[in-house]
């Protein structure tokens, strides 16, 4: 029997993998929707698809449901983030010649230490270095203008940010348009595999738990379809644990690596799952448990504190009121629509909606809604904590 | 704003741009220009400063272009898809037939609409002319596998030509399966064990 269809629009990269599991294992079918996938090209047109409806919700870049609520970008249609679709997963990488330069005055490529990485790419670039993001609006900028401006390069204002998209990223490194990127799973090690680039840095070096995708709906869809949207929440969300067996990895990566998905061999597909990353062409192997994160420590918990993080780095940058920033951003991740979709189920669900970002540098066990709860270290690497304002 | 309406098509297939670029014509005096190659996008298109940029919702570059337009202001001009927001019919019919519009400066809706119907029908063209290949080239593909699976058959066990084809129709009908399927299996099957 086929459930209600809902369409959902994605965009080629591992971390849509909640969604395509939820599709192929059966997740959504056990929940009475049938999801059609919609593959997109690019950020802004899938973004517009969901804005005039041809999409119910979608894959999204957390900062952008944000973005648009401060009135940056897009067309000032409301959206909505029903939940997170994951934690961290991207990846900094350079082109051979800006590796080589660091390798040179001995930087040992370590894929650790957000500090060392910084102090030696910012002592091998001049100032014509240029960065690739796949969007204006995204964790990758954020994290690089962080990242950058802490190292004691002003970002975005000392280097030259370009926005390329995901699946064009490695052509634009090998044309010589770019000398680095931040980019999401597959596409870093796709590079490596290509001889193109070196990595440098996971993004999770700069912040441990860093909000990377959503599930973003209009607003107004949200509210006038209470029951496909909770559907969407849990079977999205039982994807997401199944996913979080390492077991089940061999099987998601065959099938993330599909034609009609992601269309890369399922062996570059499954580094970032089991976070066992090669940085070079030489093969060279780093192990980043919790490269990207679609469960553990309520990883797609909409904490309206992700939110005001964004809120609050977008409306500095913009010239936009801080606090007005940070209430529009907090207002757009609805861990109300969360709650009353996983109430009844086995997540263990936050006590609170909001927290310190950056306070935990080790799991720690909180007090849940109902029992306990681990959350994830969440801490940035020069030991920052945000308080949002609300907690 | 010079009182010539400015349009960049950024489009690579030549004979679609030119095809494009026709219609246009057809709704206005318009100057035109086509960007074939994407890397010059962003240097082209600030170089232009067009009114209205038409690109194919399929071309990643589209991310470029919006980046574009936010480095011309972001808050004093929030780039939108279309410049009158509350002909959702318009904006609908255009994502739907595959345009992305992208309006760099203010503009009269008025003087929009015309191009759009225009792009809108010319993609919409397309789109089905573009279907119509993939699923010509589907079907020739699957004919090929069909081919090797009769000839498969007909060596392995002395049939004749319709006595193969024979079998691996009755054998799809049995699992709820197309020919073509049975026979794709069949040939990945021989490839395993050979």
């Amino acid at each position: 029997m086929k459930g209600a269809p809902l369409k959902i629009g994605f965009i080629p990269l591992v971390d849509a993998a909640p969604l395509i599991i939820a599709r192929e294992l059966g997740f959504a079918e056990e929940e009475g929707i049938d999801l059609e996938l919609k593959r997109s090209a690019s950020w802004s047109a899938l973004r517009d698809l969901l804005y005039v409806g041809q999409v119910d919700a979608a894959h999204m870049l957390a900062p952008v449901p944000v973005a648009g609520a401060l009135g940056l970008g897009g067309a000032g249609v409301p959206l909505s983030v029903i939940s997170v679709l994951s934690i961290n997963g991207n990846v900094i990488g350079l082109g051979q010649e800006l590796a080589y330069e660091l390798r040179n005055k001995g930087h040992n490529f370590s894929f650790l230490n957000a500090k060392e990485a910084g102090k030696a790419l910012i002592g091998s670039i001049n100032d014509e270095f240029r960065i690739g993001v796949p969007f204006p609006f995204s964790m990758h900028a954020e994290l690089i203008y962080y990242w950058l401006s802490e190292m004691g390069l002003p970002a975005p204002l000392g280097v030259s940010v370009r926005t390329i998209p995901p699946s064009v990223m490695v052509d634009a490194l090998k044309a010589g348009e770019i000398d680095a990127f931040c980019v999401g799973e597959p596409w870093g090690s796709l590079s490596v595999e290509n001889n193109v680039g070196t990595l440098l840095l996971p993004t999770c070096a700069i912040w441990k738990s860093a909000p990377e995708k959503v599930l973003a709906t209009r607003t107004a869809w949200a509210e006038s379809e209470p029951v496909l949207r909770d559907r969407l929440i849990r079977a999205v969300w039982r994807a997401a644990r199944w996913l979080s067996d390492p077991s089940a990895h061999s099987l998601a990566t065959e099938v993330l690596s599909r034609n009609e998905y992601l269309n890369v061999p399922a062996e570059l597909i499954g580094r970032a799952l089991s976070g066992n990353m090669v940085i070079s062409a030489k093969g060279e192997e780093r192990k980043i448990p919790g490269f990207v994160r679609f469960y553990e420590g309520a990883a797609t918990f909409p904490w309206k504190s992700q939110a005001e993080w964004i809120g609050d780095r977008l409306a500095s940058r913009n010239g936009l009121d801080r606090a007005k920033g940070r209430e529009a951003a907090a207002r757009t991740f609805r861990s109300d629509f969360y709650r009353a979709a996983l109430g009844g189920t086995s997540a263990v669900l936050p006590g609170a909606s909001s927290k310190l970002e950056g306070a935990l540098s080790q799991p720690a066990v909180v007090t849940a809604a109902q029992g306990q709860l681990e959350l994830e270290a969440d801490s940035f690497f020069d030991g920052q904590i945000f308080e949002p304002s609300r907690t | 704003m010079s009182e010539l309406l400015s349009i960049v098509v950024v489009e690579s297939d030549r004979d679609r741009a030119l095809q494009i670029v026709d219609s246009l014509r057809k709704a206005g005096e318009i100057e035109i220009y086509v960007i074939g190659t994407t890397t010059s996008l962003s240097r082209e298109v600030q170089k232009r400063q067009p009114d209205v940029v038409l690109i194919d919702i399929e071309n990643p570059s589209r991310d470029t272009l919006e980046e574009l337009a936010l480095a011309s202001g972001p808050l004093e001009r929030p780039v939108a898809m279309f410049v009158d927001q509350s002909d959702d019919g318009l904006s609908a019919a255009a994502i739907e037939a595959g345009v992305s519009a992208y309006v760099v400066d203010g503009l009269q809706p008025g003087r929009l609409k015309p191009i759009l119907d225009a792009a809108i029908a010319r993609f919409k063209m397309f789109e089905r002319m573009r279907k119509e290949l993939a699923a010509t080239k589907q079907a020739l593909e699957e004919r090929k596998v069909i081919d090797r699976a009769k000839g498969m058959l007909m060596k392995a066990k002395g049939l004749s030509e319709n006595e193969a084809y024979d079998i691996l129709r009755k054998t799809a009908m049995g699992q709820n399966k197309r020919v073509a399927d049975v026979a794709d299996a069949l040939v990945t099957a021989a490839g395993l064990l050979s």
